[in-house]
């Protein structure tokens, strides 16, 4: 006798995030192992980190976190869009995201080269005659927003993902768990810049 | 799956929220600007505690979300938080 066997493609959404949840939590102790050391050498060499702190641009880093904060309120528009079944809006609130994550690169690429123009970077002549605490805040400071943007690089990627597969049909308002999740990890690179731009930037 | 019963939140509560959080970096910037001397570092983390709470409850839907997840997440951050506190008693006290 033939057994009809159906098989369904097998879906659970909490599980899925909880995934996600997860691996969020590995990404919060690699920044947060950052932080940490930020923290102690700041306490170590306060004037120094004071000084290395002005030359950035408090501009840039303003600009930069508008550009996250909103990406970030799109992408979480693109989920409940989704939600709601408007698939052209879903798929224009994720492409504004990673327009918005392109400029912030964009900025990042201005302000990064601004320095290399002044020969400002791990290794280099001018950055080696720097007072102890003033190589260790560049240092960081390369480190910590370098690290960052493969983040922004690796959420773009993913995002550009997900939108195709929005167009595509693959994710939809009844299977939308890549698009959660993409989102769970996009706030998390608006998240850890929350932090990044206060301390490295704003405080002088 | 019970992607039926989900939460969906509106936009216009995505939007306070952006508005919210665009304020509190106004603040921020703001703050800098007022020599508070020690207590800058202070106010600007908290601003960022706040903010990054913010996020976390409303754009990654934590208010939402099972009470295994909301006790994973505050867990995680708080065993964050202890590992700052024992690591800076062991630098200042050394």
């Amino acid at each position: 006798m033939a057994v009809q066997i159906n098989h369904t493609e097998h879906t659970d959404s909490e599980t899925g995030k909880l995934g996600m949840w997860i691996f969020l939590f590995t990404e919060l102790f690699l920044f947060g192992g950052l932080f940490l050391v930020y923290a102690v050498f700041r306490a170590k060499y306060s004037a120094d980190f004071h000084t290395g702190a002005a030359e950035l641009n408090a501009f840039i880093g303003t600009l930069n976190t508008v550009f996250l904060l909103v990406s970030s309120m799109t992408i979480a528009m693109s989920l409940t869009a989704i939600q709601k079944n408007k698939k052209n809006l879903a798929l224009f609130l994720i492409t504004v995201t990673i327009i918005l994550a392109a400029l912030f690169m964009m900025n990042k690429y201005f302000e990064w080269s601004h320095k290399f123009h002044y020969k400002l970077y791990p290794g280099s002549e001018v950055m080696r005659n720097l007072p102890h605490g003033e190589i260790l805040f560049f240092g960081l400071y390369y480190m910590m927003t370098g690290l960052h943007a493969v983040h922004v690089l690796i959420g773009m990627i993913l995002l550009s993902v997900t939108l195709f597969k929005v167009k595509t049909g693959k994710v939809s308002s009844s299977h939308f768990l890549l698009l959660e999740n993409s989102a769970l990890y996009w706030h998390l690179v608006d998240l850890i810049w929350i932090f990044i731009f206060p301390l490295l930037y704003l405080i002088t | 799956m019970k992607q039926d019963e989900v939460h969906i939140s509106s936009f216009l509560s995505l939007g306070t929220v952006l508005a919210v959080l665009l304020l509190l970096t106004t603040i921020s910037v703001l703050v800098t600007g007022w020599h508070l001397g020690p207590f800058t570092v202070a106010v600007a983390l908290l601003i960022a505690c706040v903010k990054a709470a913010t996020v976390i409850i409303h754009f990654m839907h934590m208010k939402f979300e099972s009470l295994l997840l909301k006790l994973m997440v505050s867990g995680v951050f708080l065993l964050f938080a202890l590992v700052i506190v024992i690591t800076f008693i062991d630098y200042l006290l050394r």
